[in-house]
């Protein structure tokens, strides 16, 4: 088990290391994806089987697919390339780095400094669903309300734009 | 008798009326309300005076109204208080003050503000009322100060023009300095007398200091503060001239024959008082003389018909300062009658030319009134011969001669009081007919005239008129009916009298040589640098308003400069430009670019984390 | 274990807080959020696992449902920004400057 999140750990950190330094956003949503499943594994090393498959199921196979699909309907294009090389951070990256350095650093005091934890404990589907179903039922309830209210906004703001672009390919313009 | 305090009550309540509702009455309805409030007034005044007048002399009858104040021993209370010299100002006031309002509701037809106007008229003469019936002095002060508010409301009526307004504060602020002595000089009376009532506080007075007391004397110069102040005389008489500002009805009423006067009544109703303190009775005739001096040369070098009228009121008032200086206190009272009339007439006339000339008013702008004008040029002939003494027709001539006889007859008088009131009669008969002969004969401006005066106008001034040569002869032995004082009259006075008829003749004809007969020798006398620069002081009233503006306006405007900038204003103000500093600092963090808001977000979660870590 | 998930989710965490404060696209700006939120589940796990409450697992199920919210109307927003400035540059939506 160690081992295979000591694994699971170092390719997730690479790939996402890799996801958020690529030019073109279709290869870094592709490289996010074996982030993910990396994490998941992660996951189920730490004794959460449930979660990891979640994981995988929503994170990668719903959110990131999402994401794909929204890249290729705004279908960037070569423009878009020669633009994020302009953008391209270079030095950019100085600021952000000082910043991450220095918070990694916080959170690396407080957990070394912190009492030891214990173990991992193995917990499976029945554990979370009963603490789920009972103490939590009001949170579930407000989960769905959200992706409810997500739905209708997305909706919503998605339809105004068809109508706009419908609008404007009947007058001719892009 | 239990009808006096109606006498100031239905102006006040008119005034109210006026004040809420004016503009709803309309200009009609407000008219007629103002001057049967005030017609009221008067016939009130009239019944209770003649019950008086029935009553052997010397009685008195007083009326309170409510108590007012209970604290600690201080106990005024609102009574109103008629003797001889209440009845006889209060039938001055109301009579004088009908005349004006009726004259004012055609007079004021083409002004805006006819109904504020009114109200402010009728609240002027509800507090002089106020102020002469009042039975204690707290009661006198509060007319005082309503007199001194309703001339300020007055001067600055056409408030759009920013100038009224400034010479509406400045009247404001000359009297406040007045009023400020008057107040101490009751402070210290009440401190020593405990009480303000009137009459107990003369029999007080009178009984516990011996003449010359110094706290009679300090008493007494505070109370002189407060008239001098009130009444324009000199050190304070920079006010009135530029007092002139407001409509003429109102210089008329207020500036000639009621406010300016309260500080005679105030004297001569504390006179008791003034009697125990001789040097401030002293200081009386001499504010007076000089007074009348120096605003009988300042008359004679003005050009604007009203300032004209105004230094010649400061100077008869200074007349009767004199009157009370020397102790001839019904003599004072004589005068400020006849005054009243021949000066409120001198005022309405005036306005009758300045409206006829389209707001002209500039005498040497004007000229040949006198077949265009008839009644304004008889008027000002009546009027102006009664202010500077035409002997035997004359009321004037009656009350300033008893007053120059008595400058010199009196125990306080001397030669030299005689002397310098003689000299004043000389220069006001210089001046009014210099103003005559200037305005109504003479070759004129060939203008179309635009207010002929209407009826409303003509029957105050013909009343007026008929008094201004009548109403002497209640003082002369043996001319009517009735009089007041039986009186004989000495050698001595008989002396006094053709001296001063002497020299009311000399200067018409002086006047009259140099303005018509030969007014080359005028050029001639004007040619010269020193008699134009003497010109210019008289104008300037004798370097008056310079002095005050140097010595005690522009300090007073640098300190408060001062102040403005002062440590504790810095104190608020920094605060105010440390806030603006910080947003000035702070504003370019608001860039828009949510990557940057990011970064702080996230800076700021770092030193969060780093706060509670360290703890 | 727990201990270096810890330290794993903080890696991914910082990862995730620099790439949003360094890129300029709005995509990739979306993906690093999603980065984080990732790397907050994970730390959630990880105290789960250590402590031996399913309250963590729980969490981590909120946290899911409310990035997936967040996706949506988040790329919405996007697409609308690039119909208004035919661009995902974070920076061309900065009029509310000053």
């Amino acid at each position: 088990m160690p081992v295979l999140f000591g694994f699971a750990a170092i390719i997730a950190v690479i790939a996402t290391a890799l996801a958020l330094t690529r030019l073109n956003a279709v290869h870094a949503l592709l490289y996010l994806i074996p982030s993910l499943l990396a994490v998941a594994v992660a996951i189920y090393a730490l004794g959460a089987p449930y979660l990891a498959a979640l994981e995988v199921i929503i994170y990668a196979g719903a959110i990131m697919v999402l994401f794909i699909f929204v890249t290729m309907m705004l279908n960037l294009g070569d423009a878009a390339l020669r633009q994020e090389r302009a953008w391209q951070p270079g030095r950019g990256w100085i600021g952000p780095g000082i910043l991450a350095g220095l918070l990694l650093a916080c959170f690396l005091w407080i957990l070394i400094a912190a009492p030891p934890l214990a173990a991992a404990h193995h917990l499976g589907p029945a554990a979370v669903a009963s603490r789920l179903l009972s103490t939590y039922i009001v949170g579930v309830e407000l989960a769905s309300m959200l992706l409810m209210g997500a739905v209708v906004a997305a909706y919503h703001l998605g339809f105004g734009l068809q109508r706009k672009q419908s609008k404007g390919a009947g007058r001719g313009q892009a | 008798m239990s009808l006096l305090w109606l006498i100031p009550a239905l102006p006040f309540a008119s005034s109210f009326v006026l004040l809420v509702a004016g503009r709803a009455l309309g200009k009609r309805a407000a008219a007629w309300l103002a001057c049967l409030a005030i017609l009221a007034s008067f016939l009130f005044s009239l019944v209770v005076s003649l019950r008086l007048f029935s009553l052997p002399a010397g009685a008195a009858f007083t009326q309170v109204v409510w108590h007012w104040i209970n604290v600690a021993g201080f106990q005024p209370r609102v009574a109103l208080y008629l003797d001889a010299l209440a009845a006889v100002m209060i039938l001055v006031v109301t009579f004088v003050s009908f005349l004006i309002h009726v004259y004012s509701t055609q007079f004021m037809l083409d002004s805006e503000g006819y109904e504020r106007f009114f109200a402010y008229m009728n609240l002027f003469v509800a507090s002089m009322l106020t102020l002469v019936l009042a039975d204690n002095l707290l009661l006198l002060l509060l007319g005082w100060e309503g007199v001194g508010l309703c001339s300020y409301l007055l001067i600055g009526f056409w408030y759009q023009d920013e100038a009224n307004g400034l010479a509406g504060r400045k009247a404001f602020i000359v009297t406040r300095v007045g009023d400020t002595a008057f107040i101490l000089g009751l402070l210290l009376l009440f401190n020593r007398l405990g009480t303000l009532d009137i009459q107990p506080l003369l029999q007080r007075a009178a009984a516990r200091w011996h003449p010359g007391a110094a706290v009679a004397e300090v008493a007494a110069f505070l109370l002189l503060g407060g008239a001098v102040g009130k009444s324009a005389q000199f050190p304070l008489q920079t006010w009135l001239p530029d007092a002139m500002a407001g409509p003429t009805p109102t210089s008329a009423l207020i500036h000639a024959a009621t406010m300016v006067t309260a500080g005679v009544y105030l004297i001569a109703r504390t006179h008791v008082l003034f009697a125990l303190a001789p040097a401030a009775l002293m200081a009386v005739a001499v504010v007076g003389l000089v007074t009348l001096l120096l605003a009988g040369c300042s008359a004679l070098a003005q050009h604007d018909i009203k300032r004209i009228l105004a230094y010649s009121t400061i100077s008869q008032i200074g007349y009767m300062f004199l009157a009370l200086g020397v102790g001839a206190w019904s003599a004072a009272i004589f005068h400020l009658v006849t005054h009243a009339f021949f000066k409120a007439l001198l005022f309405l006339a005036a306005g009758v030319m300045i409206q006829a000339m389209h707001e002209e008013h500039d005498i040497f702008r004007m000229g040949g009134l006198r077949r265009r004008l008839p009644l304004a040029f008889w008027c000002f002939v009546f009027a102006g011969a009664s202010l500077a003494g035409l002997p035997l027709l004359t009321a004037g001539f009656y009350s300033k001669d008893l007053i120059v006889w008595s400058s010199w007859s009196s125990p306080l008088g001397s030669v030299g009081l005689w002397i310098g009131a003689l000299i004043g009669a000389f220069l006001t008969a210089l001046y009014i007919f210099r103003l005559i002969f200037t305005v109504f004969y003479g070759p004129g401006p060939e203008r179309h005239l635009s207010h002929l005066p209407g009826p409303l106008e003509q029957w105050p001034m013909i009343v007026l008129g008929y008094l201004s040569m009548l109403a002497g002869f209640i003082y002369v032995p043996g001319a009517l009916p009735f009089h007041f004082t039986a009186r004989a009259v000495g050698p001595g006075e008989l002396g006094s009298e053709i001296v001063a008829g002497a020299v009311f003749f000399a200067g018409v004809y002086v006047i009259y040589l140099f303005t018509l007969q030969r007014p080359s020798l005028t050029d001639a006398l004007m040619a010269g640098a020193s008699p134009r620069r003497l010109r210019d002081f008289w104008f300037a009233d004798w370097g008056m308003d310079w002095l005050y503006d140097r010595a005690l306006v522009r300090p007073t405007i640098r300190m408060a400069r001062a102040g403005k900038a002062d440590v504790a204003d810095r104190a608020f103000t920094g605060i105010a430009a440390a806030a603006q500093a910080l947003n000035r600092a702070l504003a370019p963090t608001e860039s828009g670019l949510a990557r940057r808001y990011a970064g702080w977000i996230a800076a700021g979660a770092f030193a969060l984390i780093l706060i509670a870590v360290l703890r | 274990m727990p201990f270096w998930g810890l330290i794993l989710a903080a890696v991914l965490f910082i990862l995730g807080v620099a790439g949003l404060v360094a890129r300029r696209n709005l995509l990739i700006m979306l993906v690093s959020i999603e980065v984080m939120l990732n790397a907050a589940g994970l730390a959630f796990i990880a105290a789960a696992s250590a402590w031996a409450q399913p309250d963590g697992q729980v969490m981590f199920l909120f946290i899911l449902a409310v990035a997936a919210a967040e996706v949506a109307v988040g790329l919405a927003l996007v697409l609308q920004l690039h119909h208004l400035t035919e661009s995902v540059d974070a920076d061309a939506a900065s009029r509310m400057k000053g």
